[in-house]
């Protein structure tokens, strides 16, 4: 898919990149900032977005390629329409997420990491949540959903499915 | 709109939802919503407010309803539902809920012994005044401390200060405050810089988050009397990312500051000049050591490099630096505005003071404790926490995080400060505080702590890079059956060779959590290598399920629950579990109300 039009000017797909590097002044320092309001912009960091702030701030690719897979909070690749972050906390695991983890996996046919082919869901791990009194806890975009089991989990999967008509 | 306090009436009757992290993953949203909708219809006036955590986590949500003559009532697991129930019974009719109050100024509850042995003084604003309101801070002695000190003191004597009260460092190494600031103090440069370490990466730790969001005034009013001590004038704060609710509460502090002239040039009249800033980390658990954060701070790869130079000689962007982290800085204003003597009284010999756990696990009433120094870990677990949660018999608590180790049973009279902990090879660490039942296996623990610390290191040092991916697939091996003779003292090897060759505190400690189990629970490790067994019946391959024919009914409810189809029978006959299908997920346990399903 190309980025840009026809008459090869710039298309509207790198608007929301000026406007978050007209707020920084492109020094080393502002790295990671500029990455992480890239990532919320589009979701992820694209690579010909990542190409672009090299060109326009002269970082070196491997610099900025080093930051990025560096951090776990950046992702190079765009996740499915809802991120499920499950905890894997201590008190989480403890407590048997990895047993929720398995449910998970298996009620959406995939691995953890992985979307599903529908686009619906990526099945992420987090290290820690904070919310350890709720454990286990996921969070499903802003939701936090917690004291999870196997079976409880399948449940918040497939209302996810119904509530949508599908 | 929210209403602080100091817009209350006499006679108004104020109504407190309790909104950090934990409170809001509870619902403590929509129990906000149904009040706000309920106080705006109603004709008595009410007072709806929020403020950051009241320790009870396990009680979540929780609600404070103050009477006009002030007396103070909190409900416990309270839904948008028992909204309506509080409002009517207690504010309409003037009579509490018993049944719902979790504690109260003139009753007595079942909850007490949670705060009984509990001293607040890091979290003394938290849960009493609305985090977003400075004005509810100042009313509570936010900044008295600073102005203490600009006005009244030398920058020698806030660190003289500092020093005589014993405050020690509470990111978990424990190094005395004082003297840290005594070598950044004498470093000459005109340029220096406080940072706050609020890169809170122990999974299980939830202590400097609650902080933030509850009382985030006493962080920078910490941070400013330390940049007065040393000579600096700028502050970061490096945040974790996965704190949106704390970076949002800080944003709002740092502005509402600057507006009242406590932050920003020649504060309260004086030559002192000071501001902070906010960095977001990106989530990399190294960054929780001082020069990996420096690193990161700079936009850099977050590794680790060799001290000496130390911060306080060469830190940010080359310049002296001083870092603490949130809970260090949180004491501070208690400490100069009291004395050192009054903070002093609290605490052992060497440990002064109080500390912060986040209690969580297999614990009956986890939440945010603050104790004094010297409390023994008893105390903790039974008289604050109620023991366990699952009413079965207690194991260990793991404390440290991975940096930390397992404190078994027998342990339990040790008393809370750094050198009690550090002799039991765990660590006083940051604070989490993870207890564990019989049912949670050891050797699943050490291998849990390996798999994050494996994925966390930097990979700077050849030892912590490879050294634990080699401890963890030895752990690995043993969970599942594959253990050989030896692989005991081969991880000791690897846990000697890691802890000596490794550069930063990640390679240093990552070691702990397999040495304290192998320690405490050697007999877990034999039994897995030799007998294949998993004693405490977690580990997989080493288990199966079996229906006893005695107890099951053939009520089907198992084999219906069963994801995988391994569950025979007919209605009525006894079940059957098909071991060569079944995935050990102990979804038929869960749903058998006969006890007829068993682990071996």
């Amino acid at each position: 898919m190309s980025n840009k039009c026809c008459c090869n000017e710039r298309s509207h797909y790198f608007d929301k990149f000026d406007k978050i590097l007209a707020k920084y002044e492109g020094k080393e320092a502002d790295l990671i900032p500029i990455l992480q309001n890239i990532q919320d912009a589009y979701g992820y960091l694209p690579q010909d977005v990542l190409d672009e702030l090299c060109n326009r701030t002269g970082l070196h690719p491997s610099q900025v390629m080093g930051v990025a897979t560096f951090y776990s909070q950046f992702r190079l690749k765009p996740t499915g329409e809802n991120l499920i972050k499950l905890c894997f906390g201590t008190a989480c695991h403890v407590n048997g997420a990895e047993k929720v983890a398995e449910a998970l996996a298996d009620e959406l046919k995939i691995e953890i990491g992985g979307t599903t082919e529908d686009g619906k869901f990526t099945l992420e791990t987090v290290a820690c949540l904070g919310c350890c009194s709720l454990a286990p806890v996921m969070m499903i975009g802003d939701e936090t959903y917690g004291r999870l089991t196997p079976d409880k989990a399948r449940k918040i999967i497939r209302g996810f499915y119904e509530n949508r008509g599908e | 709109m929210r209403i602080g306090v100091s817009n209350m009436r006499k006679g108004d009757y104020k109504v407190i939802v309790g909104l950090g992290s934990c409170g809001i993953a509870a619902g403590g949203n929509k129990v906000y919503d149904a009040f706000k909708g309920i106080v705006e219809k109603s004709e008595i006036p009410v007072i709806l407010d929020e403020t950051g955590c009241m320790g009870m986590c396990y009680k979540e949500v929780l609600v404070e309803v103050i009477d006009p003559d002030g007396k103070s009532v909190i409900y416990g697991e309270v839904t948008p539902e028992k909204a309506n129930k509080i409002f009517e019974s207690h504010i309409i009719e003037g009579k509490p809920v018993t049944e719902w109050i979790v504690k109260a100024d003139d009753l007595e509850t079942s909850e007490d012994s949670f705060f009984n042995k509990q001293m607040r003084i890091v979290l003394r604003r938290c849960g009493a005044i609305n985090p977003e309101s400075i004005d509810e801070a100042i009313a509570m002695d936010a900044y008295k401390a600073i102005e203490k000190a600009i006005k009244t003191m030398t920058p020698e004597q806030v660190i003289e200060e500092v020093l005589n009260s014993g405050l020690r460092g509470r990111g978990g190494a424990g190094f005395p405050t004082g003297m840290k600031w005594k070598f950044a103090r004498a470093s000459q440069d005109s340029k220096k810089y406080i940072i706050c370490n609020a890169d809170e990466g122990d999974p299980g730790a939830f202590m400097d988050r609650s902080v933030l969001e509850g009382d985030p005034h006493s962080v920078i009013e910490g941070m400013m009397i330390a940049g007065y001590a040393i000579g600096a004038d700028e502050g970061y704060i490096y945040a974790r990312a996965e704190y949106p609710l704390a970076i949002k509460r800080l944003k709002i502090a740092i502005k509402d500051a600057e507006e009242r002239g406590f932050l920003g040039k020649n504060i309260l009249g004086t030559d002192f000049s000071f501001k902070i800033k906010i960095k977001e980390g990106a989530g990399a658990f190294v960054c929780g050591e001082e020069t990996a954060l420096l690193a990161s701070i700079e936009g850099k790869r977050g590794m680790p490099r060799m001290r000496p130079p130390f911060p306080a000689v060469k830190g940010l962007w080359e310049k002296p630096t001083n870092i603490n982290n949130v809970e260090t800085f949180a004491n501070v204003p208690y400490i100069i505005l009291h004395g050192a003597s009054e903070y002093a009284k609290y605490g052992t010999e060497k440990s002064k003071g109080t500390k912060v756990f986040a209690l969580a696990g297999k614990i009956a009433k986890g939440g945010l404790v603050e104790v004094p120094m010297g409390i023994p870990l008893k105390e903790i677990i039974y008289d604050i926490g109620g023991g366990t949660s699952s009413g079965k018999k207690f194991k260990a608590v793991q404390m440290g995080g991975p940096s930390g180790g397992c404190i078994p049973a027998d342990l339990i009279d040790t008393i809370i400060d750094y050198d009690s902990v550090n002799q039991t090879g765990a660590i006083m660490g940051s604070g989490g505080m993870i207890v564990m039942d019989e049912d949670n296996c050891m050797v699943d623990i050490a291998r849990f702590f390996l798999t994050f610390t494996q994925k966390e290191s930097c990979g700077k040092c050849t030892f912590c890079r490879i050294g634990t991916k080699r401890m963890l697939e030895i752990l690995e091996r043993i969970t599942k059956g594959e253990g050989k003779e030896g692989d005991i003292e081969l991880l000791e090897e690897l846990c000697a060779n890691i802890k000596k060759n490794s550069l930063c505190g990640l390679g240093q400690t990552a070691p702990n959590p397999v040495l304290t189990t192998i320690k405490y629970f050697r007999h877990e490790y034999e039994a897995h290598i030799r007998d294949k067994k998993c004693p405490a019946k977690q580990c997989k391959a080493l288990i199966e399920y079996r229906i006893l024919e005695d107890k099951c009914i053939g009520c089907t409810a198992c084999s219906r629950v069963c994801p995988v189809k391994a569950i025979s029978g007919e209605v009525k006959k006894t079940h059957k579990i098909d071991s060569s299908i079944c995935t050990k997920c102990g979804a038929c346990k869960a749903t058998c109300k006969f006890g007829a399903i068993i682990v071996e």
